[in-house]
């Protein structure tokens, strides 16, 4: 067969473009990290909205919610890209013509718009499982709603979500594959399909860019099943970060399996029993 | 059916946005009724005969697959087992995009309309083979223990007892991913399948008439997934206290 026979002409080939596959592979980066971020934002202001008990507040949202989950990401995207400049060629004195011309800016407003509503689905349905007890204890503490939110339901619900969020964020890594069709975004499946040419069609999609795309949406995961971690610890449910990466856990001092004393009421299960002696299970407070 | 065997698919149907000529632009009108009613029965047919085609041909090919999967990974010995599991770790978790673009160019004495069908269910079967999983592991162990003392063979196991009551809790989740491949339907346009944002790029490129065609294929994509969303729900709703 002539492609193994041609597997080190290859490997040069992809050597001499190095540079513009991790150009590519950079955009990429950029698309999913702006992208999450933006949609993180738009997921829990949308979903803090959805999850209101007001009318007022809850329906718009809903309405915002179904419309940009329901309207594919691909037309969404072209709508940004095709339709939203007229309204700055019809109307050229409008400000901030330069972003609306900034075709990488659509890409990860489009991102972010579509996975952002997703997103308010898995905000919203994890405040409505935090226990209901514990919004009125909240309320019997005459708590602002602000300091509410920040200090009791969002870290309960934060360990909820993020199972949720972290397959939408690789939902959105491979998503942001689509913005290869946009001029000037030329991220990393852009850039394999210019690979393509001198290379094997096997070699530059399926060895280097199914493989590389896998990489990151592993990289993905595993940052945050980290954050999770420490999410679940902070509610004391689980073991910190340091026990968890500890080679020998035996070996970490007894006190750093001691739980946090503010965290000894865990939501779980009544008062938790502090670790004690060497000995004692890495996850102590269980 | 259109397809180009060419680099550069796209770029032969739709406008770079940024090479427009803007005084035509000004010149006409934002919204044209008789363009928006010309326009729309073409992508209703291109609606019908390729996007619902690949969803539905896809959701079968998915859910069959699928299952497939999920009792492979339960009946397979160990290491068989982590084989299939990375395999379908692997397509889950790459881009459906760069795997159209790769299946369509390797396999070239294919359609591309049958690639798009064939990739769309393998990549949504994996989705679907962690929901089957989720549905047997929650068949309860005594059901298990029972076919044991009933002395049944495993074919009759799975297709008498675990089957049966593991497909019930999944079907509303069956039903989602059915919706969302619909949305990631025009993701086929890099392959150059007719669908329909790749036949509203095609009758809006020569005249640059845009907001027209993808504000109705925004409005069908609506139209149809909002209803089947909820259908859906309540299905999930009625199941949950069914039980």
């Amino acid at each position: 067969m002539d492609f193994f026979e041609d597997w080190p002409d290859y490997f040069e080939v992809v050597i001499n473009w190095s540079d513009r596959l991790l150009e590519g592979l950079w955009t990429t980066i950029q698309l999913t990290i702006f992208g999450g971020a933006l949609a993180f934002v738009i997921a829990i202001v949308l979903g803090l909205l959805a999850g209101s008990s007001s009318l007022w507040l809850r329906g718009p949202a809903r309405v915002i919610i179904e419309f940009f989950r329901g309207i594919s990401l691909v037309v969404l995207l072209f709508l940004l890209l095709y339709v939203l400049p007229q309204l700055w060629m019809r109307n050229p004195d409008l400000p901030f013509e330069g972003l609306v011309r900034n075709t990488f800016l659509l890409a990860v407003i489009a991102l972010g718009i579509n996975y952002g509503a997703y997103g308010a689905e898995a905000v919203r349905a994890s405040l409505t499982t935090v226990p209901k007890s514990q919004w009125e204890a909240t309320t019997a503490l005459s708590m602002s709603w602000p300091h509410k939110i920040r200090r009791v339901i969002f870290p309960q619900a934060w360990a909820l979500m993020l199972p949720s969020l972290t397959n939408l964020w690789v939902h959105l890594l491979k998503g942001s594959a689509i913005a290869y069709i946009i001029p000037f975004v030329n991220d990393f499946t852009f850039e394999l399909n210019n690979l393509r040419r001198p290379t094997d069609i096997w070699f530059s999609h399926a060895f280097i860019g199914l493989v590389v795309y896998f990489i990151l949406a592993l990289i993905l995961t595993l940052f945050m099943q980290v954050l999770e971690a420490r999410a679940k610890n902070k509610l004391g449910r689980g073991p910190s970060l340091r026990e968890i990466f500890s080679p020998d856990p035996k070996t970490t001092p007894p006190d750093a399996s001691l739980p946090d004393p503010k965290d000894m009421t865990g939501p779980g299960g009544g008062p938790k029993q502090p670790a004690s002696g060497a000995g004692a299970h890495p996850g102590g407070a269980r | 059916m259109i397809t180009t065997v060419s680099g550069t698919l796209l770029a032969e149907t739709i406008d770079d946005p940024t090479l427009v000529d803007e005084e035509e632009v000004r010149q006409s009108p934002f919204w044209d009724w008789e363009f928006a009613f010309e326009a729309f029965p073409e992508m209703f047919m291109a609606f019908l005969q390729v996007t619902l085609l690949v969803t539905v041909l896809g959701t079968i090919i998915a859910a069959v697959l699928g299952l497939v999967i999920a009792i492979l990974l339960r009946i397979l010995p160990k290491p068989l087992a982590w084989i299939v599991r990375w395999v379908a770790n692997f397509i889950r978790m790459t881009p459906l995009v760069v795997q159209l673009i790769f299946v369509f160019w390797t396999f070239l004495w294919m359609d591309a309309l049958t690639v798009g069908i064939i990739v769309f269910g393998v990549h949504y079967a994996t989705y679907m083979s962690e929901v089957y999983r989720a549905g047997i592991d929650s068949v309860p162990k005594g059901q298990w223990e029972a076919t044991t003392a009933l002395s049944m063979s495993a074919v009759r196991t799975w297709r008498k007892v675990v089957i049966p009551q593991a497909l019930r809790s999944t079907v509303p989740s069956l039903g989602n991913y059915a919706i969302s491949m619909f949305k990631d339907t025009p993701f086929l346009l890099v392959i150059s399948v007719a669908e329909m944002v790749t036949v509203a790029g095609e009758i809006g490129a020569p005249t640059f008439r845009y907001t027209e065609v993808f504000t109705i294929a925004g409005l069908i994509f609506l139209a149809a997934s909002y209803p089947t969303a909820v259908l859906v729900n309540r299905l999930e709703k009625r199941l949950a206290y069914a039980h």
